[in-house]
């Protein structure tokens, strides 16, 4: 099935599986690997992409219901030359180990600092609570959403 | 498996009464777990999320605690959690519920009309409908049936809704301010409820409805209690606030706790889910009490 939606700000084009997730579909036959796969069904946030505007986890959107859809990845933020105010915290505060959980709290950050920009250790928990870490303890991911509060994200 | 967006209702029943096997999708996060995981096969799947008719959100007026009067409630079964706690949910257990789902991620995308369809004794919204003795409305091309909580959900991810129907909306009298939905988990976010109880008190209506999840086959109203607070009430007066007794409260706990059917499972004992019920329900009742 012939799918098209707009990644990044691209209009793209994909022959898509019938039963296949728009997480597939970005990582393997877009190759924007950012957005982690790591469960599918829901629980760890590693997938996260704003879809329209909003936070959802890629691994739950069939891909042909992503039809003419606008996706931001974390691909879409910065680069290594100049990261995203967001992504820069996370490394100012050594909110990052292994990486893995990464992109999927930046996104997830993205999302709550567009909506409330200076939010409580509380709405950040809160925010949060889709995405998992095994690494840090969450302490440094705390710090790394505070340092990017207030900055133009 | 051809996946058909569909923007309008009437496009949506009408896939729905062409293709004997095909499914609604809403937000997902129910089904599409069950497909990436291969335990369900599907074949031909009819999108609806992007239909407004599934929506609408009629709260009478802005919802806040406070409100009451007769007005009607209706909530479109496309509304997702958000929406609620963003818009009103019209029901302050409603409001409460949609708040323990999930994470913000499941939250932007899961839907009330997937809670009801999917129907399991687990989905948070379904006590507070039963609480509410909510009616759930159907729709399909041969047209509409209501039909009420009680009547709609038979079993564990069992009910009423015919393939080709889709649950259009829920809709209830507003009940008041005296209402509370009350979760317990094995921790504070995402996750399964181990039990939970909704409780509502209509002093308009001098109604009381007490429902149970995660604690049963079936979403369990507990019809004793409900009968006890109700006298309680009665005796009271249903526009006098007073505090019930430490007896009381217990009184109401050990009904409550007495209607429930559970079972031991991971993620706890039937034991603990009968002295969690207890412990929920006469603290429900104690705050509730002086709200009328
Ligand atoms: C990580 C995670 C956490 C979750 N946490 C909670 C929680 O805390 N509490 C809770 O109650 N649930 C929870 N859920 C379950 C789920 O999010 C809810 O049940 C949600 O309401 C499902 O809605 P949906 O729109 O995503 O359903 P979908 O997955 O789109 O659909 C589910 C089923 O309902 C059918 N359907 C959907 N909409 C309609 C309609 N309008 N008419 C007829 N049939 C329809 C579909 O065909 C499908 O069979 C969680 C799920 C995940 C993945
Ligand atoms: S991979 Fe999507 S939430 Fe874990
Ligand atoms: S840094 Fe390793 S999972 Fe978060």
């Amino acid at each position: 099935m012939r799918i098209r939606l707009r990644v990044n700000g691209t209009e793209r084009s994909v022959e898509a599986q019938d039963h296949e997730s728009l997480l597939t579909v970005l990582r393997d036959d877009l190759r924007l690997a950012g957005s982690k796969n790591a469960c599918e069904q829901g629980e760890c946030g590693s997938c996260s992409v704003l879809m329209d505007g909003e936070l959802v986890c890629a691994c739950l959107v069939l891909a042909g219901a992503a039809a003419d859809r606008e996706v931001r990845t974390v691909e879409s933020l910065g680069t290594m030359e100049r990261m995203h105010p967001v992504q820069q915290a996370f490394v100012d505060a050594g909110a990052v180990q292994c990486g893995f959980c990464t992109p999927g709290f930046v996104i997830s950050t993205v999302a709550l600092l567009r909506a409330n920009p200076e939010p409580s250790d509380a709405e950040i928990k809160e925010a949060l609570a889709g995405n998992i870490c095994r690494c840090t303890g969450y302490g440094k991911i705390l710090e790394a959403v505070h340092r990017a509060a207030g900055q133009r994200v | 498996m051809p996946v058909q967006v569909v923007r309008h209702l009437d496009e949506a029943l009408d896939a729905l009464a062409a293709m004997p096997r095909a499914e609604p999708i809403a937000g997902g996060t129910d089904l599409m777990v069950e497909i990436n995981f291969g335990r369900r096969r599907v074949s031909d799947v009819v999108a609806i999320d992007r239909v407004d008719e599934l929506k609408e959100l009629r709260t009478g007026r802005e919802f806040r605690v406070g409100a009451g009067g007769d007005t009607r409630i209706r909530v479109g079964g496309g509304v997702t959690y958000t929406q609620l706690l963003t818009d009103g949910a019209g029901s302050v257990a409603l409001w409460e519920a949609s708040r323990t789902v999930g994470s913000p991620q499941i939250r932007n995308a899961g839907t009330i009309g997937g809670n009801l369809a999917t129907s399991s004794p687990a989905g948070d919204t379904l006590p507070v409908f039963a609480a509410l003795d909510a009616t759930v409305v159907l729709r399909s091309r041969e047209g509409e049936r209501r039909v009420k909580f009680g009547e709609f959900m038979t079993g564990p991810k069992r009910n009423v809704r015919r393939r080709d129907e889709l649950v259009l909306a829920a809709e209830w009298d507003d009940a008041g301010p005296a209402q509370t939905f009350i979760k317990v988990g094995t921790r504070n976010a995402m996750v399964i409820a181990v039990a939970s109880l909704a409780f509502v008190i209509d002093a308009a209506r001098r109604r009381v409805g007490i429902a149970l999840g995660s604690c049963g086959p079936t979403i369990i109203r507990a019809a004793d209690a409900e009968r006890f607070a109700q006298g309680w009430l009665e005796e009271r007066g249903w526009d006098r606030p007073r505090r019930p007794t430490e007896a009381e409260r217990g009184e109401l706990g050990r009904l409550v706790a007495a209607a429930a059917r559970p079972i031991d499972d991971v993620r706890g004992t039937a034991a603990y889910r009968r002295h969690v019920l207890a412990v929920i329900a006469a603290r429900a009742f104690d705050r509730l009490a002086v709200m009328t």
